[in-house]
């Protein structure tokens, strides 16, 4: 006979509540934002999937929609092998170890709005250092605050900056962890240093660059605070990203319905490209 | 091809790892290197394999010097004690490895791999990933490995000292087989002195980072060139004892004399210290075990067909190796029988005198 024992629900208690306030709940009310119409005064219309019909025919979404995934596409194509090759270069063992991790570690430290905020003011084209040497001492026309290009290589280039080091940290853990018995197997059967990053240590490092990837294209799918900071969006709405956007509509036009169904496709967009990823990366290691 | 070493050494700060060592390894037999743990045998592999840099010296591969070649470029195999496979590979794509590196054609690496897996019989599990298979055939695919790839040289670190007793047994029978008639010259270092017997060929004792004798194998199980010599190839260890030579008869500790015979009787008088082994000092007296010595029994081990006993002449504690079970009693003052013919006389500095 089982015996049927419901004392483990008494367990999972206190992570349901928490979940319950810090995720069901206010995911609720935006479900809520999203099928109905309010002016204020707590008086709501029902509207239906209207909001939702809106959104996904507006020409508005399908461009921020498009620069979310250009952004996220350069950032990643950029980071990843970027970290990748940082943490092969990185020393094994020795003084040097602790001090290449630290300073890997840093960019990370910073807040986020402070490094929109360095970012702003270092590449300025007046006043700032980077913006002043290239304008004034290279010659070279850079304005990210009025040129769309220079706006896109800025953001881009902050967020090379501030996460390469995840890849870099998360990479360097599964090299590290290889023993040195298999580079000395690989150095009798032949290998060259091509073949033993592709079948030793890349095979080696698959778990934790999975990991980093789906960290990478998460938050950089999600960013907000940086390039807010950094262009506003700007200049004109060529660095309006997914989040940017949806901050205008529901607190710069308090278009609260409009805005929460843009919330829930942005959400189920992440979660649907986070979840194929995830499969088709982990599909070997089931069977 | 032939494998030779000139005046190789290896060095680690202020420390010689690898004295002075000069080997000329050729293909056709196993070319064994003998010695106890920290004797420098993997230290040697690794300078000839290229994996550690040499302080001084030559390593030459069929007369060509490839001291400065990489590992990668001399073309050789290595087995470890630790049975070394790429964990997220299956058999076949481990056996495969060095064969894709080289860029052989598919439909040869398929070829050479199922030979290697036939002959080591890994046939049935050349899709299992190494986890999934025991020791003994996790080292059956490695060694599979250093078959398939044919290579120049192949050397086998202590292959079986991780496997148990029944599959070393039948793995050890298997080996000399293995690599008869590829042209290899294969490497085989072990601390167990009935294994370099067993797998024949040549031996190379190595002691404290030097090879202290080289020859065909049972020739320097009969010939020990120096105490050291002796010492490392015997299991049980040796019997030495120091004895005083005057004229024709040979005197050890206080009571103990008999005439000698042969070689050592050319000897001058002196003191020597002779070495012999356990199957020589006998429980019983037969024709030629004939020099009784008495000492109080200490350890002793029946096996099957064999009876070792440990005794303590006062002088210091031999051993005693007779077929049969003889009944010892522990703490009993026994009676045992040396045959002086099968002594070896060393020199007082350790070198062979008769």
């Amino acid at each position: 006979m089982k015996t049927e024992n419901q004392k483990a629900w008494f367990f999972v208690l206190p992570v349901l509540a928490l979940v319950a306030f810090n995720a069901l709940i206010p995911m609720m009310t935006v479900v809520n934002y999203s099928v109905q119409e309010t002016f204020g005064d707590n008086v709501f219309f029902w509207q239906g999937l209207d909001w939702f019909q809106q959104i996904l025919r507006s020409d508005r979404f399908h461009a921020a929609l498009g620069r979310q995934f250009l952004f996220t596409f350069l950032i990643l194509i950029i980071e990843v092998p970027l970290g990748i090759a940082i943490a092969l270069s990185m020393p094994r063992k020795g003084f040097w170890v602790p001090v290449c991790l630290v300073l890997m570690a840093l960019p990370m430290l910073i807040p986020w709005n402070v490094v929109g905020a360095m970012w702003n003011i270092f590449t300025l084209p007046d006043i700032g250092l980077l913006g002043y040497f290239l304008n004034h001492v290279l010659g070279i026309s850079y304005d990210m605050t009025q040129d769309p290009v220079a706006a896109w290589v800025t953001i881009v280039t902050m967020d090379v900056w501030h996460w390469t080091s995840l890849v870099v940290l998360l990479s360097y853990a599964g090299l590290v962890s290889i023993p040195d018995a298999y580079y000395q197997a690989a150095k009798i059967d032949g290998a060259s240093n091509w073949a033993v990053f592709r079948f030793i240590q890349l095979p080696k490092m698959k778990t934790v660059l999975t990991i980093a990837i789906l960290l990478r294209f998460m938050d950089s799918f999600n960013i907000y605070t940086e390039p807010f900071v950094l262009t506003g969006g700007g200049p004109g709405n060529s660095t309006t990203l997914l989040s940017i956007d949806l901050v205008k509509i529901a607190l710069g036009q308090f278009d609260l319905g409009p805005a929460a169904a843009m919330s829930l496709i942005y959400f189920a967009i992440t979660l649907l490209v986070s979840w194929l990823f995830y499969t088709l990366m982990t599909k070997d290691d089931l069977n | 091809m032939a494998l030779e070493l000139k005046g190789v050494t290896k060095r680690v700060g202020a420390i010689q790892h690898i004295k002075e060592t000069s080997l000329l390894l050729e293909p056709g037999h196993f070319n064994v290197l003998l010695g106890a743990t920290g004797s420098g045998k993997t230290s040697l592999i690794k300078l000839m394999a290229g994996l550690d840099p040499m302080a001084s010296g030559q390593v030459l591969m069929d007369g060509e010097d490839v001291s400065r070649l990489s590992t990668q470029k001399r073309n050789i195999s290595l087995v470890h004690q630790f049975f070394i496979n790429y964990p997220h590979m299956t058999v076949f794509e481990n056996i495969a490895s060095p064969l894709k590196v080289a860029g052989m054609a598919k439909s040869e690496i398929e070829g050479r791999v199922e030979e290697a897996a036939a002959i080591l019989q890994l046939k049935p599990m050349l899709h299992r990933r190494p986890h999934e298979l025991s020791g003994g055939q996790q080292q059956r695919c490695a060694l599979a490995r250093a078959i398939a790839k044919e290579s120049r040289a192949v050397f086998l670190d202590e292959p079986l000292a991780n496997l148990d007793y029944k599959l070393r047994e039948e793995l050890r029978d298997q080996l000399p087989e293995l690599f008869a008639g590829r042209g290899a010259v294969v490497v085989y270092a072990t601390s167990e002195p009935e294994e370099a017997l067993l797998l024949g060929g040549k031996t190379a004792l190595m002691r404290d980072g030097r090879v202290t004798q080289f020859g065909p194998t049972a020739e320097i199980y009969r010939n020990p060139g120096n105490v050291d010599a002796a010492r490392v190839f015997s299991d049980p260890p040796i019997n030495t004892a120091e004895i005083t030579k005057q004229g024709s008869m040979a005197r050890l500790g206080a009571g103990v004399t008999w005439e000698l015979s042969g070689a050592a009787v050319g000897l001058a008088d002196g003191t020597y210290t002779i070495a012999i082994r356990p199957h020589h000092v006998l429980p019983v007296a037969k024709n030629g075990a004939h020099v009784q010595l008495s000492g109080q029994v200490q350890v002793t081990e029946l096996s099957g067909s064999e009876s070792s006993a440990h005794f303590d002449m006062g002088s210091g504690s031999w051993v005693s190796l007779a077929h049969g079970v003889h009944p010892y009693q522990v703490g009993e003052l026994h009676d045992f029988y040396m045959d002086p013919a099968q002594a070896y006389f060393f020199a007082p500095d350790g070198s062979r005198a008769a």
